[in-house]
Formats: structure tokens, sequence, C-alpha cells
């Protein structure tokens, strides 16, 4: 297992938080001239490998040598120094600044100590120029960007440091298509110029797409590093979760078993408008049904939850729930509706990170486990213990932060506390985005069984996978508007991406 | 040309608007002063907001990175203590205590800016305590209002420029050729221009300056970053104390004495930040600049210049002044009633 | 240490500040001890003596806890004190409490739109309604010391005693009460802290942050009103500037007490321990002869000094 001609080499190296240990005796090098996927649930220590690696974290215990010189980084400019630049998941731009302020905030072009803007600018041109992000102009504040451009911004400025090490953790989640394209492009060449990429993706088929050595973490340890093609993906998968997983998605009834005909849908939306973004969607939803939002990012999915939640101000067109016309003019009156949503990021929008497990599941709940305005304790700690079992949250102490828990916990407890409400619609914004593999069964199998009770769903995902596998029917979103429904037989990875792209079916075949 | 003007504009909204509420306090002001536009009254004018001037600026470095100094008043009134005893003497002895209340002021900043960052203390409960720190030692500085500043001094730095001259004789005592453009210019408008833009200017061009934005904007992006957060705070502390020490040393010349007036500080704190947000920087840090700063502190004073020339009750006073500051942040806040996401509210 | 790791994080500042408060009643001690031979600090006349003054700032203190819990700051609280105090004179009669009170739930209502609706930084739009009502009030009064005085009721509930008790601190307990039944046993008192610790998820969990943030206000300028309304009873009537010796104390006592001044964390009790703090320092001092000077100096150093302290068992933790 030892390796001794990486550029850059772990060895022995362990981490620890309190009595926690996020990283155990872990060996691990990265090689010039490769993209080296990095595997592993959520909690496997993947994010502390690549904190460690870039001078965030420093180990607990271990060595870490570049060019066979031990190194220790205190901050993450020691290991900008030495050519290693990371791209953080929680991006690390400032909104307030410009693109090319951003692109080289640390190492600006100078001129008697002060920032050459010209300069500046004319760099920032030419790398973005680099990533086919031209359109980008440098003056623009990062805050006026999408989130795919500003991820783009991101990698430009990664780029424009001339890494020799280059960590993407999971950089490509918030980014189109077509930019996902320009980054693999990009991956591939820098390759071919010997630097050595480090790829952690939950999409297991990008990782399998682009990475020519793979490394699975678990439970913070390094489990096993082979070649692409070794394993098969089932195999990989196991390596991962370090058990067998027999079906990927719960079963979904043969039959349909909503009537469409006999009385009215739990959520009926006809000709919805908001702003531009929005125009016209026409949708419904039966109890017992889950129906999936699909299509490329930013056509209007976000906006159409949002919408539904009250969240938006001044939406045009009519929202039925059970036939009884319903305006949802604030997130208060949506959920006196019997409507609940789990927003699309849940550390800013779902959660209270410092308040304890309690705190965060009681927060919708206490007019419930009120009796006038006091809260009855007992009542409170029920409903407490029922999300906990319900959801197989795993924490020995509700009254502890909710920043403790992982964030597949995490996202439980974001979908318990609307659960104890027993709502009727539950609408869901990328719930299992970077969640691993075994929440994410759990989820599936939670939604099948609210189905199953009656509820309707509605479900967005970024993953076709997960629309095919969960979803009774799925409705593609294009440009503001639902193009196209698709069930049953119709219901097929193509026919998602056709109709993302909004093309025929025909035209695609 | 015109476009590129627009989005300048645009970006900078609250920079612009502060400069048309200041041009029109002001030109109103000038148009119903009953003797007119004089160069007496004008230089009368730039006198009283030379200090708050300062405490402005001082107050829009750690407002910046997101948080608040409420020592600066403190600061200031420490400073203007210090200046009552040190500048006096032969002319050399007066630049070393312009200088050494200059440090004074600098040091005491820096040491809010070590206890923020190393005490790991938020700003705005740390400067509250070294704010009673610095009162407390202005105090024994200075039990009493008095002092010893040197009258030609008072004299050339509270005129115009003529009288500069004069006092000092330079450039045939005020009446060289070259300096009749500028003569009537008062000369604690240059200097508060010469020292507030001079050394903001270059300043906020600088990495240091630039990562103190960065750290409003998003500290924890910064820090990601790789720049040198402690460093910039550390720095945006111990400018904010050189400048409230700026306002203190020019008080101190402009009233030839020293006083250690608690409520003077105090109110000299709240006004820096009302100046500040009038000036259109966010108190969420990351957005604004100094030069709009001085702009609203130009503009608190036109107010009160209004009291003199027209016949309001005095007594009103404080009430037409809080109820121009909320009506000024009122009118900026309307646009959140545009804001069509409620979530973007809440970032 | 070990009964440090037991007492639990949220605590542990408010353990540091009783013990702090009860060395620095040793210190004063020690001082009476050495100069005059005896120790009024120990004798229950005199820490109740003490305990009846601090109650007007443990009321203001309780509010203003609330509205940092928010991760606001009410800054308006020296001039509704006194507004309140003068109304309450002004009126007199049966009509004098209620009108106090009255006079705090409008500066409360005007505060929570301010900063829940126009989202103006509670900062600076306390700031300026703080000046409207010294403007509103320097014109009621015309400058002048206001000659009205006190109703008997209010001078029984700040001055007199009940079994050798104030009624001041009856009153202050009463407040505490129901603070801190408020914000540990009601579902707004919950939706204080949610909304203090990320106001756009206690939002989209259907929380009416809005009317939350109008609430703290609301019980704020309430508790400054009642304070103003003791405190004129107290004095026998209203003044100028009455209200200012309470804003840097209350924040400091509400800091002391390890509440987050960037919202979502704190308990009251700690509060109370930072009042009861700062009230003895203050005595101390003034039984020392400190000139103002040194009181200043050593005020701030306390703060300072605490709250060194209680970083460090913070990092430690970590």
């Amino acid at each position: 297992m030892t390796e001794t001609n990486g550029l850059v080499q772990l060895r022995g190296v362990s981490r620890y938080f309190g009595g926690i240990t996020a990283l155990k005796d872990v060996d691990f090098s990265c090689h010039p001239g490769s993209v080296h996927g990095i595997l592993g649930e959520n909690g496997a220590g993947k994010s502390t490998l690549i904190k460690i690696l870039s001078g965030v974290l420093e180990a607990s215990e271990g060595r870490m040598s570049v060019d066979g010189n031990d190194v220790a980084y205190r901050t993450p400019s020691q290991a900008t120094k030495d050519g290693i630049v990371c791209i953080f998941q929680e991006l690390s731009l400032t909104p307030d600044l410009s693109v090319a302020d951003n692109i080289f905030i640390d190492n600006p072009p100078r001129w008697m100590g002060m920032i050459d803007r010209r300069a500046q600018r004319r760099m920032a041109i030419d790398v973005l120029a680099r990533i086919k992000c031209a359109d980008v102009d440098p003056d623009t504040l990062v805050r006026d960007l999408s989130l795919s451009r500003r991820q783009m911004v991101e990698i430009a400025k990664a780029i424009s440091k001339n890494p020799r090490v280059l960590i993407l953790d999971e950089a490509t989640s918030a980014l189109t298509s077509r930019d996902v394209q320009t980054v693999y492009g990009l991956l591939n060449k820098l390759r071919d110029d010997g630097v050595s990429c480090l790829f952690i993706s939950h999409r297991m088929q990008e990782v399998e797409a682009l990475c020519d050595r793979l490394s699975v973490f678990r439970n913070g340890q390094h489990i096993r590093t082979f070649t692409k093609g070794e394993l098969s993906e089932s195999e990989i998968v196991k390596l991962m979760i370090g058990r067998d997983i027999t079906a990927h998605y719960p079963p979904k009834p043969t039959a349909p078993h909503v009537d469409h005909d006999a009385g009215a849908p739990a959520l009926k939306i006809t000709n919805l408008t908001w702003e531009n973004r929005l125009k016209g969607v026409d949708l419904d939803v039966g109890a017992g049904e889950i129906v999936g939002l699909g299509g490329l990012d930013g056509q209007g999915h976000k906006e159409l939850l949002l919408a539904l939640f009250g969240v938006l101000k001044g939406v045009q067109g009519q929202v039925e729930l059970n036939g009884q016309p319903f305006r949802p003019l604030s997130p208060a009156a949506c959920k006196k509706a019997s409507i609940a949503l789990v927003p699309e990021d849940r550390k800013t929008e779902g959660l209270m990170l410092q308040l304890s497990i309690a705190d965060n599941i009681l927060l919708p709940n206490y007019p419930g486990v009120s009796r006038g305005p006091l809260v009855d304790p007992a009542r409170a700690a029920d409903v407490v213990q029922r999300a906990i079992t319900k959801l197989q949250i795993k924490t020995s102490d509700p009254g502890i932060a909710v920043e403790t828990l992982s964030g597949g916990n995490q996202q439980k407890v974001v979908i318990a506390k609307w659960l104890m409400l027993d709502p009727d619609v539950i609408l869901l914004n990328d719930p299992t985005r970077g969640i691993d593999v075994g929440t994410k069964q759990e989820i599936y199998r939670l939604m099948r069984d609210l189905a199953n009770a009656g509820k309707a769903i509605l479900f967005y995902s970024t993953d076709y996978a997960e629309l095919i596998g969960c979803c009774d029917r799925v409705s593609v979103m294009y440009d503001g508007a639902v193009v196209r429904d698709l069930s049953g037989e119709t219901l097929t990875e193509e026919a998602i991406v056709s109709a993302s792209l909004n093309i025929h079916a025909g035209d695609a075949a | 040309m015109i476009d590129k003007l627009r989005t300048l504009v645009l970006r900078n909204g609250g920079f612009s608007a502060a400069l048309a509420m200041f041009l029109v306090f002001f030109i109103s002001y000038q148009m119903l002063h009953p003797r007119g536009f004089s160069t007496a009254v004008f230089i009368q004018n730039a006198n009283e907001s030379v200090a708050i001037g300062f405490v402005a600026i001082a107050q829009t470095i750690p407002v910046l990175l997101g948080g608040l100094d409420l020592s600066v008043g403190a600061v200031m009134t420490l400073a203007n203590t210090i200046a009552s005893h040190l500048v006096t003497g032969t002319p050399l002895q007066m630049v070393l205590g312009m200088i050494a209340t200059l440090l004074i002021g600098s040091a005491f900043g820096l040491m809010n800016g070590l206890i923020v960052v190393y005490g790991r203390i938020q700003p705005i409960i740390a400067t509250l305590a070294t704010g009673a720190i610095a009162i407390g030692l202005a105090l024994l500085i200075r039990p009493s209002p008095g002092g010893e500043i040197d009258p030609d001094l008072n004299w050339a730095l509270t005129n115009a420029v003529f009288d500069m001259a004069e006092t000092f004789g330079f450039a045939d005592n005020g009446n060289a050729a070259w300096l009749q453009p500028i003569a009537n210019i008062p000369v604690p408008l240059i200097i508060i221009l010469v020292v507030g833009v001079g050394v903001w200017l270059p300043f906020k061009r600088t990495v240091t300056g630039r990562t103190i934005y960065a750290i409003g904007s998003s500290e924890g992006a910064a820090y990601m970053s790789g720049l040198p957060v402690a460093r910039a705070k550390i720095a945006a502390f111990t400018m904010a104390g050189f400048f409230a020490s700026c306002g203190g040393l020019y008080l101190a010349i402009q009233t030839s004495s020293g006083n250690a007036d608690i409520s003077q500080a105090g109110a000299y704190t709240l006004n820096s930040i009302a100046a500040v947000v009038l000036g259109g920087t966010s108190l969420l840090g990351g957005i604004g600049g100094a030069i709009g700063s001085l702009i609203g502190a130009g503009i608190l004073r036109v107010i009160s210049f209004y009291f003199r020339i027209l016949s309001i009750d005095p007594l009103l006073q404080p009430l037409i002044e809080g109820l121009v500051l909320l009506g000024a942040v009122s009118l900026g806040a309307l646009r959140t009633f545009r804001v069509k996401n409620m979530m973007e509210l809440f970032r | 240490m070990t009964l440090i790791n037991r007492i639990g994080p949220q605590n542990r500042p408010i353990a540091i500040a009783i013990g702090f408060t009860f060395a620095i009643i040793l210190v004063g001690t020690a001082y009476t001890l050495a100069t005059q031979g005896t120790m009024p600090m120990l004798q229950p006349n005199y820490l109740l003596q003490q305990l009846q003054i601090g109650s007007f700032l443990g009321i203001c203190a309780a509010g203003m806890m609330v509205v940092i819990l928010m991760g606001h700051i009410d800054l308006s609280v020296p001039w509704t004190l006194t507004a309140a105090a003068m109304m309450a004179t002004t009126v007199g009669g049966p009509w004098a409490i209620p009108a106090g009170l009255a006079v705090g739930l409008l500066v409360g209502v005007v505060n929570g739109l301010g900063v829940s609706y126009l989202r103006i930084p509670s900062m600076i739009f306390t700031l300026g309604v703080d000046s409207v009502l010294r403007g509103l009030m320097v014109a009621h009064t015309g400058g002048f010391a206001p000659q009205t005085e006190a109703t008997p009721l209010m001078r029984f509930l700040a001055a007199d005693r009940i079994l050798g008790l104030p009624v001041a601190i009856f009153v202050w307990a009463a407040v505490s009460i129901l603070i801190t039944v408020m914000l540990t046993r009601t579902g707004f008192g919950k939706s204080i802290y949610a909304t203090g610790a990320k106001e756009g998820a206690a939002y989209l969990s259907g929380i009416r942050t809005r009317r939350v943030v109008i609430g703290a206000f609301v019980t704020s300028s309430l508790c400054a009103a009642t304070a103003g309304v003791l405190l004129a009873g107290y004095s026998a009537k209203a003044y100028q500037g009455m209200g200012g010796p309470f804003l840097l104390p209350a924040i400091a006592a509400v800091v002391l007490g390890g509440t987050h001044i960037l919202g979502g964390r704190g308990r009251y009790l700690g509060t109370l321990v930072g009042v009861i703090l700062i009230v003895f320092l203050n005595s101390v001092l003034s039984i020392m002869q400190m000139s103002e000077a040194y009181r200043q100096i050593i005020y701030g150093v306390v703060i300072i000094v605490m709250l060194l302290i209680y970083g460090r068992e913070g990092q430690r933790r970590q």
C-alpha cells in the first residue's frame, strides 16, 4: 500500500475533533498527470483529507510531504505557495467584490504597493477565456452572477494560481451541463500538462467518466486505491458503504393508485408566472403521488417551489389545494394550509445550526405542543422523540447542537421538523444533494412511504437517475414552464435529457 | 459614456444618494443664508465639520469589516486631551506633539485590533469596553477643560489659506500671485481632504485594504482565499484609531483646549455611525467607503447649521436631526418593498 | 476542572460571573475593613439597597437581552425610559403608569416596524428613534426640568418596602419571571432564539419573523418604560438625562451574562448575574471613592478581562 513517488504524500495521518476521529491513520499520495477521484459517504473523511492537504486544517498525527520534503501547513496560503490549490464546496468568493478582484484576491498585480486594476482586469480576461467564460465581465460584482457562473469564477481563481495539485470538492455540483463539459475538458488538459487533479464528487457517472485513479474512503479510513475499470460500479458502492445494497430505489406501486378523474388533485397549479423566471407553469400533483421536477439548472424549478411556499411576491396564476383556491402569501400561511418545503440549502435555509436538534425539530411545531401560550414539555419531548425515531436520526442527545451532526443527519432533521406537522403537500428541493448513499436510500424509502400514506410530493432533483427511480411522473421544465410530462414507459433518461433541451423525443432519437 | 456613468451611479447607489442629498442641503443652506455665501461662514462651517469628518472616516473602516468601533469618540477625546498638553512650545515641539498624539491614538486602535483578533471578542463589545478605558485616561490627563495650544497655530489652521500664509509668513505673507486661486479655501477643508482622502484612497488599493472589504463581504471566503485576515482586522482598527486621533488633534487646535467630556464622546461615536450609514456604507460590511462617510458627516453638520439661520426653536434640533436620519435611512430602505424574493432579505 | 466541565458551556460564563461578583464583594469588604474597620457590604440592608437601585438597570437589561438575542440592539432605551417617566408624571393620577407603559409600547412598535419591515439596521434605526424621542421630550418640557411629580403608586413601587424588602425588587423579580417563562416556555420565546440564529431558516420554518422582531422590540421598550416609571417614582420626579446611564451598563450586563452579541444564544439567568455583577462593581467603586476616571478604566478592564476568560474557556472546549 505504500507508494513512494507521489507529488504529495501522506503517511499515517489522523485528525481528531475533540473525541471524534475524522481521519484515521491514512496513507495517501497523488501523482502528477492524473485525475484522481475520491469516493466515500458523508463523514467518510474526504473533506477532512482535502482540508489537511490544502492547509485549512492541521493533521493531529502523521506526516505530510511535498516533493519529498516534510511540510506542516497552518494556513491555506502556505499550501498555495507549494502549488496546492483547492476549489471548495462552500464558495470562497466574496460577493461584494468584482470578478477580477476575486480571481486575483490574494496575489494581485501591484504597482508601488497598490493594486494595478488595469493589469488585473487584463489578466482576468485571459484566465476567463481559458475556461471559456469570456462572457463574464471581469468588472461585474460576484453577487450579480448566477451560482453556476460563480463556480466557474472559482475555478478561474484556482487556475490563475498555476496549481500543481488542483483539488475539486464537489466543484461541478452547481454547474450547468455546458460548464461541466468545459470543466471536463479543462481537467483533461491539466492532466496532460502534468497537473495532479483530485476530484471529489457524489455523482458516480462523473467520477467514472473523468478519473483514471480512484480512492475509496470509509469511516475516516483509506479503504482502497485502484485504477479505473478495475472494479465494477456495484463493487465500488460496496466498498463505500461497506455492505451490499439490494435495491437502489423502493418499488413503485405497480398500478398508479391515483385516480386522476375522481376529485381534484391535492395540488393543482395553473398558469403560474413570476417576474421573467416562471412563464405559465401548469402542473398537478395527486394525493399519493411523487411528481418529479426535471430539467437543466436554472429553468425555474427553485422559483416554482419558492412561489408555492409563499416566499415570492407578485406571483400570478392559480394554485388549488384539493380543489380549493389558495394564495401562498407567506411560509406561515402555507404551513397552516398543510404545505411543507425542504429548502435547497440546509445550512442556511433549513436549520439553525447552533441550536439543538430538539429546538430545530420543534420550531414549526410549537402551536401543536402548546397549551395557550405555554409549551407543554411532555408533548414537546414526545414530538422530538417520535421525529428522531421515525427518521432514524443518529444522535444520543437531542439537546446537542445540530451542527455536530453529519450532512445526512442534518437533512433528516430538516425533513423531520416538517413531517411532525403531518403535511399533505410536501415540496422537496434537491433533498439528497451532497448526502451519502445510505441516507439517500432512507430518504427515497421515506418518500415512498409518505406517498403511500396519501401525501402529495413534488420533488426537484438534479440527478436524473434519482428522478426516474423515485417518481411516478416527472415534469420537465424549460425556460420557466413545464415542457413535458413523462411517466411509466416514457420515463427514461433519454426522454428527460431531450425534454430538458426542449427537443422532441422523436428528433433526438 | 452616459452608460458608464449610469452603471457607476447605480453600483454606488448609497454614495450617489448621499452626495445628492448633501448638495441639496448645502446649496439650499447657502441660498437661505441671510448673508449669502461668504468665506467667513464657509470657514466656520468647515471648522466645525473636521472633527466629525475624521471620526466618521475612522468609523468607516471597522464597519467595512462588518464590525463597529464604539470607541472612536472616546479615542478622539483622549487624543484631544493629549494634544492639549503636547501641542505647544517651539514649532518642532509642536510637530512632535502632534505626531505623539497621532501615535498614541493609533496605538489605542492597534490595541483594539489585537483584542478583537487575538481575544476573539466581538468588536462592538470590545470597543465599548476600551472606549470606557480611553475616556478614563482622558479624564486623568485633563480632569477639567483647559490647555495651552499655540494661538498662531490655532489661527493658521482654522482660517483660509491666506491667513495661514500670513501667519507663517510664506508666499509673500499670502499675497503671492500663485496663491490667489486657493487663498480663500478654508485650511480645515484642505486638512481633511488631504489627510482623509490622501490616506484612505491609497490604503483601499492595497491588499490589506481590499482584504478589509473581502472580510466584510464574506469572512469565510476571505480566509479560504488565503488573505491576511488577522492583519487586515488589526490594520482596520489601527486606522480607526489614527483617524479618530486626527479628529481629536484638530478639535484641540480648533478650541485651543482639551476637554474630557463623556457625553460629547458618546455623541461623536453615535454621529459617526449615522454619518457612515448616511454615506452609503453597509453596516453589514463589504460595501461603501470613507469618502461617503465624509459626505454623511457633512449632511449631519449642514442640518445643524440650518438652526442658526432659520428661526427654528433650537430645542427642536434633536427632533429634526432624528427625523432626518430616520427619513434618509427609510428612503434607502424602500427598495426592500421591491424585493420579490423574500429570501433575498435575509442575506 | 471537572466541576467546570459539568457546568456546561452555556452556563460557564454565568458561573464565572457569579464567582467574580463574590470576589468584588470580598475586595470591597477587605477595603472597608482595612480603612474603617467595618464591613457595610455584608450587611443585608446595604445589599438590599444596592439591589433596589440595581432593579432599574436589571429591568432595562432584561428587555435589552431579548433584543440582543435577535442579533439586534436597542439604542433607544435611554429616551424611551425618560419619555415614559415624563409622560407618567405628566398624566399623573391612576393613568400615570399606563401612560408610561403606553409610551414603551408605541416606541417598541415603531422600532420593530423599522427593523422588520424596512430592514434598517437596528443600530441606526433605534438611534434615530432615540434622537426623535429626545427632541419630543425637550420640546415637551421646554428644556426645563419638568415640574410634575410621581404619583404615590409609583413611589410605592420604587421606594417603599414590603416585609422589609424593597418593592422595586419584587417588580424586578416579576419582570424576570415573565422574561424567563417567555424565553424558555413559549413558542414566541423559542422563535426569538431561532430568528436570532438564522432569520431565513426561521422564516422558511413558517415563523412570522417580522412579528417576532416587533415583539422583541416591544418587550425591550416596555421594560425600559417600566424602569422609567420606577425611577421616576424613586426620584419622585422625572428629569432630563435620567435614562442615559442605563444604556451601556445594560448592554454590558447582557454580554457579561454570556448572551452572544450576534444573537441566538444566551440565558436570562446570565443577564441577571451580569446586572448584579455591575451593580456591586459600581457600589464597591463608590465605597472606595474612586474618581470617575478610574471608574471608567476599571469598568472597561473588567469587561475585557471577563470576556477574555470566557473566550479562553470556549477555545479549550474546541
